[in-house]
């Protein structure tokens, strides 16, 4: 095995405020092009992480290296040509276009006195181009949206000609347009130039689909480190988040509202994904309800299993057994409504003709919105 | 797209020189008008024969080289060197309200330029420009330490401020304390001063001050690509190269000097380290330090010198203190640079 000296390099690293180490033992590797993303809950100690690597912070110990060089044995001036970063703290320039934010990016390229060479101004015209900023070039940075602006910083950072960028909480105050935008932006960088991204992102949905790498930060240690395949299961979330209540969906990366909890009152009889809508709007308004039949490659499912009450599951390409039968039958006749948003029958569960029948022999089948009606 | 940040940048450059030139013309009218007003009225046509061919009536030639003359630069240089001051102070509080003036700095230079006047007026009954720049410049670092005390555990815009008009009336009442005890021929000459003014400036005091804050404003130009980058905020000048710690320093020790330097020739002089800086920066559209500073330089000068004649003339031959003038055009501004903050929501 040759040891890869490419890339950005973390083995027993604590870092701190004061001497005082806050997180131990941080052991990470991300090769060129990737984007390593740091999740856990506020106040975990992700921008602790990032200011350490960037050097505003002391290391308390061990050594980030890059490329196979000690970060914190470079001068600043050299760190400044390998390392761009996009901080959460916002600018308030003075009279400064978004052309000149942008423009200090050059600063460790530029001579004594900081004046621009026609290649330092094509950098500045490539990297707003990158971003879609060259139509705000002109207008005063304190005058345009929180998108626009992120997006500028990062031309910033891009034109910083680095091998690693450090972004804490890109998309804090973005829209979700703005943010899909700003990651597709970071990830292309990532693949046309080989650039190296760390960042911090409370957005775990986003996270989970940006990311090579995934880093959980909670408490005094790295809770958990890996691809994202292997952290994005319930599980891990939950505990990284304490949630007890919500949950995430891993199929989807959705995040989902806890359902709602006791007795069923209502039965949903679906497939094929058409149940969705009718459980979330028996959640808003708080109504227990049975999902049935469920089968558990179906759509239905993810969505079932984390919000009703009670789910009546069968198994992918079997026939209705007597014993789900008999469960349907006993919760047609425990619920007060039934509501039968559409179900798709074919040979395998041919038996569900029987309960959609016996479902309206019962009487209580209801439209969803006559159920809403009457809870009003 | 009516417009793209090409053309932008063009039609700043343009700018730029349109407000330079501006300037310059001030400059020139300004002096002339200096030389041109007082006791003796000197018309434009003999100014220009002395200035220029060294030729002129003998009173002329006098008046013009031996009173008005080294008064005048000595504003100039002195005005600027204060408007520089204002202009690092606000850069490294990143707070526009900041000056030499409200952060006590003056007045911290005062109290200690005021204290060695009359230890060296009762020993030696002289004390040179030399040692009087020195004690300025320990008073001005002694109240700026102060203030770096305070805005370390609260870096908040208005305390800073309310901290440092403590310091600066703290300062004054040693100052005043210290000026009772004095025997009366240092209170007319300390009283004088203590309230600001460029009157009975001397060439050698001007050479003293110009290469005194010539060096500094070298030094300043030569900071300008960090000082750049840090009105981006510490952390990330601190990425793009600069050495904080150093720099904050350089930065301290720079404004320190302009300021004390200012104080020990002319007193303090209230508000042009803020509303120059603002009008400065507003005119030119842009707070580029390498555009600024130069900018800032020319303004400061300007404005002390077109306060320095109202002061000289207006109730002549009484003479108004410095400050009452630059406190009068000054203070307005700072009021509607507020106002206009306020109204922005920054």
């Amino acid at each position: 095995m040759t040891v890869n000296t490419k890339g950005f390099h973390m083995e027993n690293v604590s870092v701190g405020y004061n001497g005082k180490p806050l997180i131990r033992d941080i052991a990470l590797d991300i090769r060129p092009g990737e984007i390593l993303t740091l999740i856990g809950p506020n106040g975990s100690g992700k921008s602790t992480i990032l200011k350490s690597i960037t050097r505003q912070l002391k290391l308390i110990k061990g050594n980030v290296m890059f490329d196979g060089e000690n970060l914190g044995e470079l001068s600043f001036k050299e760190l400044s040509s390998r390392m761009a970063v996009m901080l959460t703290e916002r600018l308030k320039p003075e009279l400064m276009t978004c052309y000149d934010i942008v423009a200090t990016g050059r600063y460790p390229y530029t001579g004594k006195l900081g004046f621009l060479t026609a290649k330092d101004e094509r950098m500045v015209e490539e990297a707003m181009e990158a971003v879609n900023a060259t139509e705000v070039g002109h207008c005063d940075f304190s005058a345009i949206s929180d998108g626009q602006r992120q997006r500028v910083m990062l031309a910033r950072a891009i034109c910083q000609d680095p091998d690693v960028m450090i972004l804490d909480e890109p998309t804090s105050f973005l829209d979700i347009k703005h943010k899909l935008d700003l990651l597709h932006i970071l990830r292309r960088m990532t693949r046309e130039k080989g650039i190296t991204v760390v960042m911090s992102l409370h957005e775990i949905d986003l996270a989970q689909k940006i990311s090579d790498k995934i880093v959980c930060v909670k408490g005094e240690t790295i809770f958990r480190y890996g691809e994202p395949d292997d952290i994005f299961n319930e599980e891990t979330i939950q505990t990284l988040y304490d949630m007890d209540k919500g949950y995430f969906d891993t199929t989807f990366g959705s995040i989902e509202l806890p359902g709602p909890v006791g007795e069923p009152e209502t039965l949903v009889l679906s497939s094929s994904g058409r149940g969705i809508a009718v459980y979330r709007q028996l959640q808003r308004i708080c109504v227990p309800f049975t999902a049935a039949v469920v089968y558990t490659n179906d759509l239905d499912y993810e969505l079932a299993r984390i919000m009703a009450a009670d789910v009546i599951t069968e198994k992918p390409f079997e026939e209705i057994s007597d014993d789900t039968f008999n469960r349907v039958k006993s919760a047609v006749e425990n619920c007060s409504s039934i509501v039968i948003p559409g179900v798709d029958i074919g040979s395998c569960n041919r038996r569900m003709n029987e309960i959609i029948k016996l479902a309206e022999d019962s009487g209580k089948v209801k439209t969803i919105d006559q159920i809403i009606a009457e809870r009003k | 797209m009516n417009e793209d940040f090409k053309s932008a940048n063009i039609r700043r450059r343009a700018r730029y020189t349109v407000v330079f030139i501006v300037l310059a013309i001030a400059f020139i009218v300004i002096t002339i008008l200096n030389i041109n007003i007082g006791n003796v009225h000197i018309p434009v046509n003999r100014i220009l024969g002395v200035l220029f061919t060294g030729q002129g009536l003998e009173d002329d030639v006098n008046i013009i080289w031996t009173i008005r003359m080294p008064r005048i630069l000595m504003a100039a240089v002195l005005g600027g060197a204060l408007s520089l001051a204002g202009f690092l102070l606000q850069t490294f509080f990143n707070n526009p309200i900041a000056g030499p003036f409200v952060l006590g700095i003056s007045s911290g230079a005062k109290m200690v330029v005021a204290l060695t006047m009359i230890v060296f007026a009762s020993n030696l009954s002289y004390a040179s420009s030399y040692v009087l720049i020195t004690a300025a410049f320990i008073g001005a670092l002694i109240s700026t330490g102060f203030i770096l005390l305070v805005s370390r555990r609260i870096n908040h815009m208005a305390t800073l401020l309310v901290a440092g008009i403590m310091i600066g009336y703290i300062c004054s009442a040693v100052t005043d304390f210290i000026v009772n005890f004095a025997q009366d021929s240092d209170i007319v000459n300390l009283h004088g001063w203590t309230q600001g003014s460029f009157s009975g400036t001397s060439w050698s005091n001007f050479w003293v001050a110009l290469v005194f804050c010539g060096v500094a404003i070298v030094l300043t130009l030569m900071m300008s690509k960090p000082i750049g980058a840090f009105q981006l905020g510490e952390a990330y000048a601190q990425s793009m190269g600069v050495n904080i710690k150093f720099f904050k320093v350089a930065l301290i020790v720079l404004s320190s000097a302009l300021s004390g330097c200012v104080t020990a020739f002319a007193g303090p002089i209230s508000f042009v380290g803020i509303a120059v800086p603002f009008l400065v920066k507003q005119g030119l559209g842009t707070s580029r330090p390498i555009i600024v500073i130069p900018g800032v330089l020319f303004g400061g000068a300007v404005f002390v010198m077109f306060c320095d004649l109202i002061a000289r003339t207006m109730f002549a031959p009484v003479e108004l203190s410095i400050s009452t003038v630059t406190s009068m055009f000054g203070a307005p501004i700072v009021i509607f640079m507020m106002i206009r903050k306020q109204k922005r929501g920054i």
